[in-house]
């Protein structure tokens, strides 16, 4: 599965293509019962299961490879450096980077926004000046910002939306002006799964003189991302949400912008040379990196975009969208049943509640039925405060689900609906 | 009857239920049965804030020096499973309910609603039960 035991690179990068059809045979957790059902996974947005050809990856590095990576003047250490370079350069073109050193390594989406907002928000903010953030945000594009608000006295904006769950554009166009340093949105909400307009967004900041950081942990998995073509200064991901390992993931940042911004964390890796009458920092990406990464979660995301990569993005976005528009008709069909995003352009997420029935009891009876899907306020308060809601159950897919799993979860929802009533 | 006793009473009657789908029901009617808390101790002040589902718990202590509870959740499973634990803790002395091992929850295989990071709130109400328990003892002595 994509690896080579000569110990030469550690990686075959020939992984042949896979058909989209295939798909789900890659994934060996999805084949169990839970609850005396055959599981049925639709909390992609939480996080997505694991290939074969990923674990293999991590288990390979163990097995073979692990050596602490950089400077090491020995075949494993060579090796782990090849391998973890190697997957830093699988990032650089899934994105559509423009240098590699644009590629720095978190442990995740919200490592990277906290990384943004310590080292590029503590020397640009000055007091009076504005970040803008939509309503719909994840908790982590808006805690970060408001501990560096406070700490700098700026002030943050919130963007409203629409009753579809999309941004209110003309409220954005008003919000911004000359004080506003930073827009702070996600390219993809992860409540509603509305695909918002980034590329329009960005423009409009650029134009008043505002940086756009863009959280891309819901859209890396389900959209082609070209960080150029959107003109993005920052841009956010998680590797476990893109069928790679948890604790790693991805800042991107435009090079210019990266190299002015001072170090975030000090220690080992970042720094060029050190002594106690001053030290000097390392050249990107490496500034960002101190200490020890994870090693095989880096080497793990690596392996999950070549896993990507042989099925292709397209592939697997066509049949998210032949889930998500079969199972919103059907849900659709349901008494009392309220979807929450209805944008016209959605990704593979459907928010809904049902009239009388509480989300947390609906997440239990599913459980019970072997269907796993995410209940509650899904780490978005503000945006079920807009709504007035306490929270919603949320159904997410990717390619290994079926549309006869779809139908099963409807009719076990419709049972579970019946039993709460 | 003591709190082991009510305890052994509902494993006896989950006993009758032995598909999931039963037990959920019977829970789901003791939900719908239980008396709702009156109104005006359903505020914030009595609130116990879940991830998931909120729980409103009152107590207070009757003549005879015995704690009373009365609980409502927004969701019915967790309130037929709030329902269950007024059941084996009501009319009982601070002490009883202090030196009570809660097992019952487990034993009938519901033991999921616990959840430590408190995500529906039971477990919290459970511990703030023994809070009060503690502090009216604390008050008689």
């Amino acid at each position: 599965m994509g690896i080579s035991n000569d110990g030469s690179s550690g990686i075959d990068f020939r992984m042949s293509q896979i058909h989209i059809n295939d798909f789900r045979d890659h994934f060996p957790i999805l084949h169990q019962e839970v609850n005396g059902r055959p599981l049925i996974y639709f909390d992609n947005a939480a996080t997505t299961q694991k290939p074969r050809a990923v674990i293999d990856a991590i288990q390979h590095y163990y097995l073979w490879d692990n050596a602490n990576i950089h400077r090491g003047a020995h075949t494993l250490a060579h090796r782990s450096t090849l391998n973890y370079e190697a997957a830093r350069t699988a990032v650089q073109e899934f994105i559509h980077a423009a240098h590699v050193e644009e590629i720095i390594f978190t442990s995740g989406t919200t490592d990277a926004i906290n990384l943004v907002a310590s080292t590029w928000g503590r020397k640009n903010l000055q007091s009076g000046d504005e970040i803008i953030i939509p309503v719909s945000e994840h908790h982590s594009n808006i805690v970060p910002w408001q501990m560096i608000a406070e700490e700098r006295g700026a002030i943050i904006r919130v963007l409203p939306i629409l009753e579809d769950g999309t941004w209110d554009l003309d409220a954005f166009s008003e919000l911004l002006n000359e004080r506003t340093k930073l827009v702070a949105c996600n390219h993809i909400s992860n409540a509603l799964g509305t695909v918002n307009p980034v590329a329009h967004v960005i423009r409009l900041a650029h134009e008043a003189g505002a940086i756009v950081l863009v959280d891309g942990a819901q859209s890396v998995a389900h959209e082609t991302i070209d960080v150029q073509q959107m003109d993005c200064d920052f841009f956010c991901f998680s590797a476990h949400k893109m069928y790679g390992p948890t604790g790693a993931g991805v800042l991107y940042g435009k090079r210019a912008l990266l190299e002015e911004m001072p170090p975030y964390r000090g220690g080992g890796e970042m720094i060029r040379s050190v002594s106690f009458q001053g030290t000097t920092y390392n050249d990107l990406p490496f500034k960002f990196e101190a200490g020890t990464p994870h090693i095989e979660g880096v080497i793990g995301m690596g392996e999950a975009i070549r896993f990507m990569q042989s099925v292709g993005v397209q592939h697997m976005h066509e049949e998210e969208q032949n889930l998500l528009a079969h199972c919103t008709h059907q849900l659709q069909m349901i008494d009392g049943l309220r979807i929450y995003g209805t944008a016209a352009q959605k990704s593979a997420v459907i928010s809904f509640t049902v009239e009388g029935v509480h989300h947390y009891d609906l997440g239990t009876l599913l459980d019970q039925q072997g269907i796993a899907v995410r209940t509650g306020h899904h780490c978005t308060e503000p945006l079920w405060n807009h709504f007035q809601i306490q929270g919603t159950t949320r159904a997410s897919f990717a390619p290994y689900n079926t549309l006869q799993e779809v139908d099963l979860f409807v009719h076990a929802l419709q049972k579970s609906i019946n039993m709460l009533r | 009857m003591t709190i082991e006793e009510r305890q052994q009473e509902i494993i006896e009657e989950f006993e009758m239920y032995p598909e999931w789908m039963q037990r959920y029901e019977y829970i789901i009617e003791l939900g719908k049965d239980c008396p709702v808390i009156d109104l005006q101790f359903k505020t914030d002040e009595y609130l116990i804030k879940g991830c998931q589902s909120r729980v409103w718990m009152h107590a207070r202590k009757d003549d005879q020096g015995r704690m009373r509870f009365s609980a409502d959740s927004d969701a019915i499973i967790t309130k037929g499973l709030a329902a269950l634990v007024v059941r084996v803790l009501d009319e009982s002395t601070p002490e009883e309910i202090l030196h009570a091992n809660l097992h019952f929850i487990q034993d009938i295989g519901l033991n999921q609603h616990l959840s430590p990071t408190r995500s529906n709130g039971l477990a919290s109400m459970i511990q703030r039960i023994k809070m009060e328990a503690l502090a009216f003892s604390a008050n008689h002595s």
